[in-house]
């Protein structure tokens, strides 16, 4: 067991600070949340930026334009960007993180000649049309439909919860391609250019206020059965490539953030008296064992996946079950720091909290990462 | 960085497991059980000190293996996971210090918190250094263990007293007793804490691997119980809190830091009492007889969490932390 980073691991985050601290202070202002046009680029804005300076697609590999960096590289850059301020990926979320990696994966030479480098050089923008309004936690349960017709797919049906969908240039879409097989057997996936003919995006509000997803209507869209990434009717196959993904490496930077809000927490909290309460403070005690247990847990992750070849395995559904329940908790210590100003939606705090109640349905409920963990790790058998 | 086991901390603790698998299965845990923590193993104890489980952090020119922290933890987190009994802490911690502690002749004991472990049995008293009468055992007084595999010895005035059932013989002299010295507490050894942290952890694998061995194989309503989610996701929770505190205390023992140590004790603490109260629920009746195991691994992990200061210093000194900023 070895904590320490090697010389060149030393020498790639002192290269990336460096940077850093020159590229930062010459973005743009942050745009409003609402303003999507505006975050769309800004995120691409930035994107650009890293590719320029060859920090795009950090962990994508080197024969998809990215820099085959080490699982431990890739830590570290989302370390410090975090601890740096950098924006965070947003809009490139699914993009970079997930669908991304997956045409790395699983799709064709033409396949990631065509979609991976303009998602590295900040020009394209990606949303995953995964959910429907009656098959979430029960993916394998959806009904959009795809016929075959000549060379292009026929897709009709509907998708909820896509985030980004109204700024999107691309969808990684599952269809459904054979209606008599299994429902796991008969999906596809398929990569949708978000501005075909009977695609309409309607934006939902979140709880929050903002739109920061949308349901997205699909009436007799055309789609090249070229862009199918894998095999017909194996796209279940090809959806675990990109869920292990997106429950990878993706609250790596997130974990760094929390450690870094419960800091200014701790010196709110002294600043407008409450610090006084032993209550608060040992509560603000154990948050800080429990964010500091995490990023273990993360490098700990991490040097497994160095080891086995880079595929984030099940225990991303350790990390995300344990996460996505320590940040809820995180901002409700805040809210008991702020008093009565925790009930501003003006206040930062306030806003993350209300944000950070998606962290245990978004990516696979709690309840669905406690069946995997179950299931897959201690083998309990499967039930109703 | 590579924060994995190498190939010989991965056979370390092999060889830690299969030693103790050996020499104290179910049956010696059952027998220790009967003797009612009376009667330490003294066969056992040499066995353990000649495989170099207290020598192991001396230095080779002194008969250790000149391992560091890390190995320590696992050999420690492999003692937790069998409920071996004796004061291993304290032995450990006074190899090379106590005359034959590292060899296993000298059993070694300490008073933390006002506690002392297995008083009647042990050679010597070491300081814990927690509490202000911490270091000497003069007075303490035997109280009627919860745990039936740690006999305990209370310290007089270093607690606050709460109702109590039965008097206890007053005014007892310890072995090697020395007057209780007064004066402000200090802080509790880290090592006690790192060490005693790792048993827990061994007790909360052990813990979750037996409730999820029960669930796949009881069955109710024509099914394994584990089938059932309610059981299954109390078994998930056990694993994520085990595998938490399996980073925590890991990367304690890496780095040796005070903070790392005081995080990974809570989370030890909470993985092996919560684990052990869970795979109880998940025995049933079964679960509540003196005859399954389950509440041996709750009393000890309950006697563990007494170790190396409370529960709300480790907070405090974590709460302190934040507003030095160190870590960020
Ligand atoms: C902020 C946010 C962003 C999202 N972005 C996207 C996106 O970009 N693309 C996309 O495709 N989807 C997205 N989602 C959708 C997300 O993946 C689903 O919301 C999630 O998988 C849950 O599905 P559901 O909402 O249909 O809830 P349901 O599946 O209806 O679940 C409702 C409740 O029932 C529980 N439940 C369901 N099944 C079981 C079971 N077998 N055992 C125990 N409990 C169960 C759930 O845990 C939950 O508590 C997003 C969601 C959020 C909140």
């Amino acid at each position: 067991m070895d904590l320490t980073y090697t010389a060149e691991e030393e020498e790639f985050r002192a290269g990336l600070r460096e940077w850093l601290a020159k590229a930062l202070p010459a973005l743009p202002p942050k745009p409003s949340p609402d303003d999507w046009p505006g975050r769309r680029a800004y995120d691409l804005g930035w994107q650009r930026t890293l590719y320029d300076a060859g920090y795009a697609g950090l962990h994508w590999p080197l024969d998809a334009g990215g820099r085959g960096a080490t699982p431990v590289q890739h830590l570290i850059y989302l370390e410090e960007t975090e601890k740096a301020g950098a924006p965070y990926v947003g809009a490139n979320f699914v993009g970079l993180l997930h669908a991304g990696p997956t045409i790395a994966a699983e799709g064709t030479a033409g396949q990631r000649a065509r979609w991976l480098p303009p998602v590295l050089r900040g020009e394209e923008v990606w949303c995953q049309g995964f959910s429907e309004p009656d098959a979430g936690s029960d993916l394998a349960a959806l009904r959009t439909r795809a016929w075959r017709d000549g060379d292009d797919y026929v897709v009709s049906g509907s998708k909820i919860w896509t985030s980004h969908a109204e700024v999107a240039d691309w969808c990684e879409l599952l269809v459904r391609t054979d209606p008599a097989a299994p429902k796991h057997r008969g999906i596809s996936w398929l990569a949708m250019p978000m501005d075909a003919p009977g695609i309409t995006v309607r934006p939902l509000r979140t709880l929050a206020g903002p739109a920061e997803f949308a349901e997205v209507f699909l009436d007799e869209v055309r789609i090249p059965v070229a862009h199918r990434v894998g095999a017909e009717n194996d796209g279940w196959r090809v959806t675990m490539v990109t869920l292990s993904y997106e429950r990878g490496t993706a609250f790596v930077g997130e974990v760094v953030a929390c450690r870094r809000v419960l800091g200014e927490l701790a010196h709110a909290a002294r600043g407008n008296g409450r610090w006084d309460d032993p209550v608060l403070r040992r509560w603000l005690g154990r948050l800080n064992a429990e964010f500091r247990a995490l990023w273990r847990l993360t490098q700990w992750n991490v040097s497994e996946a160095g080891r086995t070849g880079g595929v984030p395995g099940v225990g991303g559904s350790v990390f995300k079950l344990r996460y996505s329940h320590a940040r809820q908790e995180l901002y409700d210590a805040a809210a008991e720091v702020l008093g009565p100003e925790a009930l501003d939606l003006d206040r930062e705090w306030t806003r993350d909290r209300l944000m950070s109640l998606s962290y245990t349905i978004a990516a696979g409920t709690s309840q669905i990462q406690r069946n995997i963990v179950a299931e897959r790790i201690l083998g309990l058998p499967k039930g109703r | 960085m590579d924060f994995q086991l190498t190939e010989d901390q991965r056979a370390l603790r092999d060889g830690v497991r299969a030693l103790l698998a050996g020499r104290f299965g179910p049956e010696p845990l059952r027998a220790a059980v009967a003797r009612g923590g009376r009667g330490l193993d003294r066969a056992l104890w040499r066995e353990l000190g000649e495989a170099g489980f207290f020598s192991l952090r001396l230095p080779e020119a002194d008969g250790g293996a000149g391992l560091g922290l890390p190995e320590a933890v696992l050999a420690f987190e492999e003692a937790g996971r069998v409920l071996l009994p004796g004061p291993l802490v304290a032995t450990h911690l006074a190899a090379g210090e106590v005359p034959g502690a590292a060899t296993g002749e000298t059993v070694v004991t300490a008073v933390y918190g006002g506690l002392v472990e297995w008083l009647d049995e042990s050679d010597a008293v070491r300081d814990g250094a927690w509490g202000p009468a911490a270091g000497g055992a003069a007075d303490a007084v035997p109280l009627t263990s919860v745990d039936p595999l740690t006999p305990l010895h209370r310290v007089p005035g270093n607690l606050p007293t709460g109702p109590t059932g039965r008097a206890g013989p007053a005014g007892r002299a310890g072995p090697v007793g020395s007057p209780a010295p007064t004066g402000p507490p200090r802080p509790p050894d880290p090592l006690v804490t790192l060490l005693t942290a790792a048993e827990q952890l061994g007790n909360a694998a052990r813990t979750c691997e037996t409730a999820v061995q029960h669930a796949r194989t009881r069955e109710q309503f024509g099914q394994p119980i584990g089938a059932f989610q309610a059981v299954k996701h109390l078994c998930a929770q056990m694993l994520v809190r085990v595998e938490l505190a399996r980073a925590a205390v890991y990367a304690a023992a890496v780095t040796a830091d005070p903070m790392d140590i005081a995080a990974a004790r809570l989370l030890a603490d909470d993985a092996a009492v919560r684990g052990a109260r869970d795979c109880l629920q998940v025995h049933g009746g079964m679960g509540f007889t003196w005859e399954s195991d389950v509440h041996l691994y709750l009393k000890r992990a309950w006697v563990r969490t007494r170790r190396g200061g409370t529960v709300t210093e480790s907070e405090e000194l974590l709460a302190a932390d934040l507003l030095a900023g160190a870590g960020r």
